[in-house]
């Protein structure tokens, strides 16, 4: 395909791209080194109030913005280097807890508590994910063929709901005196209260995400062991592996690219986690990084939006990303180098 | 074909892999099962600590709300009636009442007026039916299943949910149109074409996939709130202002839906055998003639998996939408984020549990009908990976 013909073809959607993705992105890492505020000027206003023998008056200060003739009060933007991330990161306030080693005193920082929990998030999740996937899997495959059909619909469901609904589905059974709740305090006679406790918050949103994302794993699972060579398990058997074996040595290896592919599009998924702070409202407890920047780009009581340091918040965000992201990248240019060859 | 003998499992092993599965069944169903009953129970038995009193809601049934054994019996009837006739009747209609080549808008078109009959059947003419009926069966007659459906008349009615759900189909139709017209074009461009420009597209939009959307957010809400501004002086007095407008965040969500879309759409394309188009070069097409009368016939299979999720990126999306758009132009997921967080009696959670089930029951009957192909999309993704 010539080269015009190819620009003509893909013309639409790199442009599409280009202004909604690679545009936004150019204007946030020229934000996080910008602060917009509005102009502000001090006047002294003096106040009379009519008094015995005379008037009260009270003189003071008071800083008004500064208008222009249409009434809209006027902002400058001036270039602040590195302030908005030092902001962010608030690195004294960090070399202080790590001089006087108090190390909790780090995550009650918002990035530091936000990156903290991600983190955790991302990489716990990832193995319960593939594992549960796995399993679910084995046994579909193990089971009659008749009611494949109908576990696969039940299964996809959990993957296919709105994240938030599937989040606050799971939180009425937990909060309050929901039914889960109220059994386990039955069982241990003991009052629990989940929506106190961060840690208990924190293993309900992994098992949120885990019964959300386990469907993904396992339907490209189950795809992958329709295509596992049947003569190499024959030949297995006869040389005597057990069961366990057989999966050890020649089921995972064939869906080995799968889990890989899996494990990455987990780590890009769970690491934007954010759905999941919103459903189980667990701000005062848990944040994930995405939801940090959410926050500082919703207008606070006054109406005004953090933009410089939600772009800041954001530029570190995606910092992360391109660490996860480093990997894959390099073995698909591998591919596409050996793949020319 | 028999099982070889060495390759028949333990009893005790296929025991253990059912339960495992009923097991898994039960979790994933169970939560959207739980919230389904608890909408349509009054607050006090909704969130009853005791599950019965959940299930059967006496409370509930106090009221005077509930259903008899005939109406359960009758429900069920004409709701199997129903699901049978969409699934053996239906296709029949639609392929003998659509005009050749509208396959898909007779489609839309059938399903529409299929589920407004229903509604009206439903709701509408059973419920009088069965009032009259329950009258005069005596014991059979009274009710013995609390039930109500007061809290989706509250939301749908009262709180004016129908204008989110309006919002949200424009937001959802919009961006599957657009991003599937933008992206089949790009996918079979990519396909077909093997040269490094075309690598480096497709690396680029795998790293535009895994940016998180606030970062894109972050860069769109300065522009968007004073569009206004900067667009004067091309546009004129008429320059709108981007914040808030559906269209904006349909154009939003086609951008950040694109990548993925390329990436599947050529995987599909790619299946497609190139002497297809070689085939139509030599009868003398020109790529886009060929691609207009050659290959899209052959596509729909991909383009409708595709779009599917398309749908669901552009439906569940809470972060874009709740951002972009203001309080008059919600769609449905965000207004119900603002559901929970105001919520102050039990009413209004229940309330927003039904809202919950409204936003859900769509997505149910979407799995239904396209489970085989949400299935093949998700593997097509995965194979070419």
């Amino acid at each position: 395909m010539k080269f015009r013909t190819l620009a003509w073809f893909v013309g639409p959607s790199v442009f599409m791209m280009l202004l909604f993705i690679a545009f936004p992105l150019a204007s946030v890492f020229l934000q996080s080194f910008q602060i917009t505020q509005p102009i502000v000027e001090t006047v002294e206003v003096e106040t009379c109030t009519p008094g015995f023998l005379g008037q009260t008056c009270v003189t003071e200060t008071k800083t008004t913005p500064v208008l222009d003739e249409n009434g809209n009060p006027t902002t400058t933007t001036e270039w602040v280097g590195l302030l908005s991330y030092a902001r962010v990161l608030q690195l004294e306030q960090v070399g202080a807890a790590i001089a006087s080693g108090t190390w909790s005193s780090i995550l009650a920082i918002d990035f530091w508590k936000a990156l903290r929990f991600t983190l955790t998030f991302t990489l716990v999740t990832l193995p319960l994910v593939i594992g549960l996937g796995l399993a679910i899997a084995l046994a579909v495959n193990n089971a009659a063929r008749s009611i494949r059909g109908q576990i696969i619909f039940v299964s996809l469901l959990p993957f296919i709901i709105t994240p938030v609904i599937g989040a606050l589905s799971i939180r009425w059974l937990f909060y309050g005196d929901g039914i889960v709740t109220a059994m386990l305090e039955g069982m241990f006679s003991t009052d629990i209260s989940v929506a106190a406790n961060g840690w208990a918050i924190e293993m309900l949103m992994m098992f949120y995400r885990v019964w959300h994302v386990a469907p993904f794993a396992f339907v490209i699972f189950y795809a992958g062991l329709q295509t596992v060579n049947q003569d190499t398990l024959e030949s297995a058997i006869i040389d005597g592996a057990s069961r366990f074996e057989r999966l050890r040595f020649v089921v995972v290896p064939h869906l080995m690219p799968l889990i890989i592919f899996i494990a990455l599009i987990h780590l890009m998924d769970a690491y934007r986690a954010f759905e999941e702070v919103i459903g189980f409202s667990s701000q005062a407890h848990r944040i994930t990084l995405q939801w940090l920047t959410y926050d500082l780009l919703e207008p606070d009581d006054a109406g005004n939006r953090a933009i410089s340091r939600a772009s800041a918040s954001a530029m570190l965000t995606m910092i992360g990303i391109v660490i996860l992201l480093i990997p894959l990248l390099r073995r698909t240019w591998r591919d596409h180098k050996g793949s020319a060859h | 074909m028999a099982t070889p003998k060495a390759l028949q499992q333990p009893a005790s092993l296929r025991l253990a892999s059912a339960s495992f599965l009923a097991f898994w069944c039960l979790i994933a169903a169970f939560p959207i099962f739980w919230i389904a009953v608890m909408s349509f129970k009054s607050p006090v038995d909704a969130f009853s600590a005791n599950p019965l009193n959940v299930v059967f809601g006496p409370t509930t049934r106090a009221d005077g709300k509930g259903l008899s054994i005939i109406d359960i019996v009758i429900g069920l009837v004409v709701l199997i009636a129903a699901v049978r006739l969409a699934f053996t009747q239906l296709p029949k209609w639609v392929g003998r009442l659509s005009p050749p080549g509208m396959a898909i808008i007779g489609w839309l078109v059938g399903a529409a007026a299929y589920a407004i009959a229903f509604l009206i059947v439903f709701f509408g003419i059973l419920p009088v039916f069965l009032g009259g009926l329950n009258a005069v069966t005596g014991p059979l007659g009274a009710p013995v299943l609390g039930l109500t459906t007061e809290h989706y008349y509250a939301v749908w009615i009262e709180n004016g949910f129908w204008r989110n759900f309006q919002n949200s189909l424009i937001v959802t139709a919009g961006v599957v149109t657009i991003s599937l017209t933008v992206g089949t074009l790009a996918g079979y461009g990519l396909a077909r074409s093997g040269s490094n420009l075309a690598f480096w597209i497709l690396i680029i939009a795998l790293i535009f996939r895994a940016l998180p959307h606030s970062v894109l957010v972050a860069g769109y809400l300065p522009v968007f709130i004073n569009s206004a501004e900067i667009l004067r002086p091309i546009l004129g007095e008429n320059a709108p202002t981007l914040y808030g407008q559906p269209l904006a965040v349909i154009a939003v969500l086609v951008a950040i839906n694109q990548p993925f879309t390329i990436w599947m759409l050529r995987s599909f394309f790619q299946n497609i055998p190139n002497e297809l188009d070689e085939a139509a070069r030599v009868d003398g097409c020109t790529h886009f003639q060929a691609f207009r009368w050659v290959i899209m016939p052959v596509m729909w299979p991909g383009v409708i998996t595709t779009g599917l999720f398309s749908f669901l990126l552009a439906y569940n999306d809470l972060l874009v939408t709740s951002l972009l758009l203001d309080a008059q132009n919600q769609t449905m997921v965000p207004a119900i984020a603002g559901y929970f967080n105001r919520e102050t009696t039990t009413t209004d959670q229940v309330e927003a549990v039904a809202a919950a089930v409204s936003i859900t029951a769509p997505l149910f009957l979407l799995v239904m009908i396209f489970q085989r192909q949400i299935v093949s999309g998700l593997t097509a993704g995965a194979v070419k990976g």
